[in-house]
């Protein structure tokens, strides 16, 4: 989330914020709709994806990885690491919410990172406010990615052979898409290209799949120690 | 394979969000877990980049795909909104693929 931008003051415009969050993310479905066609997945099994899956980059990675010709077990893995950021933002949400039952569960559905950020982009606002913004932006991206991942499967069938339309690069260009928005500091874009670099590297010498799942080395080595602050 | 993928996927993304709402803070407050854990997706992300631009199994090949890919990067830098940068990879890839 960009915490720079400008703040709602009033709940008309936090309605507003959330909406636009939510539709600016939910024509990112589109994308995932067509690459989960080009990966080979149905029509049904990338609207469930949306519907059951509910983290972008997770459901990115697991038809990312099938469509490289990796395993099950690869795509699962990048998929699930990909997704344990939003225990750290159920962390976060689940004193500020207090729901019980069924209304937690579906809270816990819908933590994700836009949620959560515009969630905490309320701190000044009080608590009511933070509540507002974490279920109008993840009910609001719940509707729009679901409806933009049918949109863009029906229009990915429609085409056919997904090379001659060029969706094989749109798979790619979505990620980087993706990882562009994550890349705030010098620090998070030597750790991108080193990344990479490591892809590159290892491809030749592992089973598809794995060199994707491997890069998060890179995550824990330099994760491992504690670091100066960074530009 | 497909529905194998889609219903661990589901099933693991739905744990790992209940598991944030459900256990203890302390036992993700961990700050080593937390910093490796914001590099992740940056990490992944990165990998899947390179995977889906110039691999096929586990061989290095070039072809369309990077030249889609090159000029997403342009539009990022261009700061031209995410529809655009998909598409116009899409329609470079296209091209190429067709001229080839």
């Amino acid at each position: 989330m960009d915490k720079t931008s400008e703040m709602p003051k009033l709940n008309g415009k936090l309605l507003r914020y959330s909406l636009s969050v939510s539709l600016t993310v939910g024509l990112y479905g589109i994308a995932f709709g067509a690459a989960s066609i080009a990966a080979g997945f149905s029509v049904l099994q990338s609207c469930l994806f949306s519907l059951l899956t509910f983290t972008g980059a997770s459901q990115f990675a697991a038809v990312g990885v099938v469509a490289s010709g990796g395993t099950a077990a690869a795509a699962i893995s990048a998929a699930t690491l990909l997704g344990t950021r939003n225990a750290l933002y159920g962390m976060q949400m689940a004193p500020l919410l207090e729901n019980r039952g069924l209304t937690k569960l579906i809270a816990a559905h819908i933590t994700i990172d836009e949620s959560t950020g515009v969630a905490l982009s309320q701190v000044e606002e009080g608590n009511a406010t933070m509540r507002q913004g974490f279920w109008l932006t993840g009910l609001g991206v719940f509707l729009f990615w679901n409806l933009f991942t049918l949109l863009g499967a029906l229009g990915a069938k429609q085409l056919g052979t997904p090379a001659s339309w060029g969706l094989d690069a749109g798979v790619p260009a979505a990620f980087l898409g993706l990882l562009w928005l994550r890349l705030t500091s010098n620090f998070l874009r030597l750790v991108a290209v080193a990344s990479m670099v490591f892809t590159l590297l290892i491809t030749p010498w592992l089973p598809s799949g794995l060199p994707i799942i491997s890069a998060t080395l890179v995550a824990v080595a330099v994760g491992w120690n504690e670091r100066e602050s960074t530009t | 394979m497909m529905w194998t993928v889609l219903i661990f996927t589901s099933a693991f993304a739905l744990l790992i969000k209940l598991a944030g709402h459900y256990v203890p803070s302390r036992w993700l407050s961990n700050p080593r877990l937390q910093r490796i854990n914001a590099l992740v997706p940056i990490a992944l992300l990165s990998a899947l980049v390179v995977a889906e631009s110039v691999t096929n199994k586990a061989r290095l090949v070039i072809d369309h795909r990077l030249a889609g890919v090159a000029v997403a990067l342009a539009a990022l830098f261009a700061k031209l909104p995410f529809p655009v940068v998909v598409i116009s990879a899409v329609v470079t890839s296209a091209l190429i693929y067709h001229l080839h």
